[in-house]
């Protein structure tokens, strides 16, 4: 199986790229991971992971400043359905838009709109920084096998803005942090993680098992 | 629920670990990812790493480090020490830290802040403040901020200084206090409570621990989001875990689930 991590020069991709190998391995896959931005990469990829740390506004601009990287994943995600993981920013992009730092055009795959995160107990900090476990909104295999709740797994989670999706369907799980937090999207083909599945140990390399073995 | 983080700081000086980590069975205690990788399976919430590299050739060591790390442990990871461009800010995220933090650069120009947040986002920008009491006794505690080691002073109060910062993007502010740090006699938590309640980012607690009480106290009575130590952890006073079980016990949220084991996981594997 061919996986395209894309590199856009917006954010670390070495945790991604290890998590990855040691997912397939865990879950007995023979995976290749490709690392780069050529559109042919995407072209030719089973499945595409986007990474993202960073702002909005400056991840967008680097993700459209690749010649021919929309296109090509617009191809590959929307007209030929592959599986497609996005994290954090490399998730927010999704949305329809963002807010950090004036209103950005996203990629519009998952209606919705990047928001700062305004807890209704205004003594919580923002960002929201730290381990935090989650709540399922509803069953998928994606989650299979992983403890969820209050007496959960963890997931680390590093960001000020989290996506809000227009159809509340598209919510997979949240966290709690003075009112509900996104925490996976999932709409058709497409999945994405505000947490950093490379950085949350066992609940992340579970996650990213389920996404390689995963039939949209 | 969010919980309360434990952070170990690595000191590092031209690619290696300085203080050295004692407790722990390593091959080579001076390698900074080998010690990175013992802390990520002891349960650590983040790891630290201060750069205090002197020499301008050796300053890419931290970058070697870092790059290394972010291959073996599933850990996020700070980096501060010697960081005064956003180029230096660009090249540790792409080496694969999660944040880095910005101490001198900051207070010499607070703009670098705002600049650095717009670019990376604010929740990958922390600004590192080390801070002396300078009120005599009997007057309203005031805190000013030092560099160089807490050697030289600024002139600059540090609550005012920590709420600028905030409103300039600063994702969270890393404090220190420099009459504390190395007496093991616990935070200043007046100090840390002081800044902790008069910005809405988090705070780390940093300087002073000597005792696992201390550590609940940064929070309880400092409002600390997270701990930071150094000592007590490397020379093995304490482990990571038995901190955080300390804390649990004294009613704080911890999270004590499954790291040793996603790490044991990852051991086989790297």
């Amino acid at each position: 199986m061919n996986i395209a991590l894309i590199d856009y020069e917006a954010g670390n991709i070495h945790s991604a790229h290890k998590a990855l190998e040691v997912a397939a391995r865990e879950a007995g896959l023979d995976i290749t991971v490709t690392i780069g931005s050529d559109p042919e990469i995407v072209a030719s990829a089973d499945r595409i992971m986007l990474p993202g740390d960073g702002a909005f506004a400056d991840c967008v601009g680097h993700l459209r400043s690749v010649p021919g990287l929309s296109e090509a994943l617009h191809e590959a995600v929307q007209v030929k359905g592959r599986p497609f993981f996005g994290i954090c920013v490399g998730m927010q992009l999704l949305a329809t838009e963002g807010r950090e730092h004036g209103v950005t055009q996203g990629l519009d795959w998952l209606p919705g709109t990047v928001k700062r995160i305004e807890p209704a107990d205004t003594t919580l900090k923002v960002p929201h920084m730290g381990w935090n476990t989650l709540f399922a909104h509803r069953e998928h295999p994606l989650l299979k096998g992983i403890a969820l709740g209050p007496d959960g797994l963890h997931a680390y989670f590093l960001h000020a803005y989290h996506l809000v999706p227009a159809n509340d369907d598209d919510v997979l799980a949240e966290a709690d942090y003075g009112g509900p937090i996104t925490a996976i999207v999932q709409r058709g083909n497409i999945v994405g993680t505000q947490f950093h599945p490379e950085k949350s140990q066992a609940l992340g390399l579970k996650l990213l098992a389920n996404f390689l073995t995963w039939t949209p | 629920m969010l919980k309360i983080r434990v952070i170990p700081c690595l000191d590092v000086k031209d690619g290696r670990v300085v203080k050295g980590v004692q407790f722990l069975d390593l091959v080579d205690a001076g390698d900074p990812v080998e010690s990175a990788r013992a802390y990520d399976a002891a349960g650590a919430d983040e790891l630290c790493f201060l750069d205090i590299t002197a020499s301008v050739e050796a300053r890419g060591t931290i970058l070697d480090v870092v790059r290394r790390t972010a291959e073996a442990c599933f850990m996020p990871v700070t980096v501060g020490g010697g960081v005064r461009t956003i180029e230096d800010i660009r090249a540790l995220m792409l080496a694969g830290a999660d944040k880095v933090s910005i101490n001198t650069a900051a207070v010499k120009d607070r703009s670098i802040v705002a600049r650095a947040a717009d670019k990376f986002g604010g929740q990958a920008i922390v600004v590192a403040i080390d801070a002396k009491k300078v009120s005599a006794p009997g007057e309203a505690e005031r805190f000013e901020i030092f560099t160089h080691g807490g050697r030289t002073p600024t002139g600059i109060d540090a609550v005012a200084f920590a709420v600028d910062v905030a409103r300039l993007g600063a994702g969270e502010i890393l404090l220190t206090s420099m009459d504390r740090d190395g007496t093991k006699a616990g935070f200043d938590l007046p100090l840390t409570r002081a800044i902790a309640d008069a910005v809405s980012i988090p705070v780390v607690a940093s300087g002073g621990v000597g005792t696992l009480d201390h550590l609940v106290e940064g929070v309880t009575e400092g409002h600390a989001s997270a701990v930071l130590a150094a000592s007590i952890f490397h020379f093995g006073t304490f482990t990571v875990e038995q901190a955080k079980r300390h804390m649990a016990a004294a009613g704080l949220p911890m999270r004590l689930d499954a790291a040793a084991k996603g790490s044991a996981r990852q051991e086989g594997a790297v």
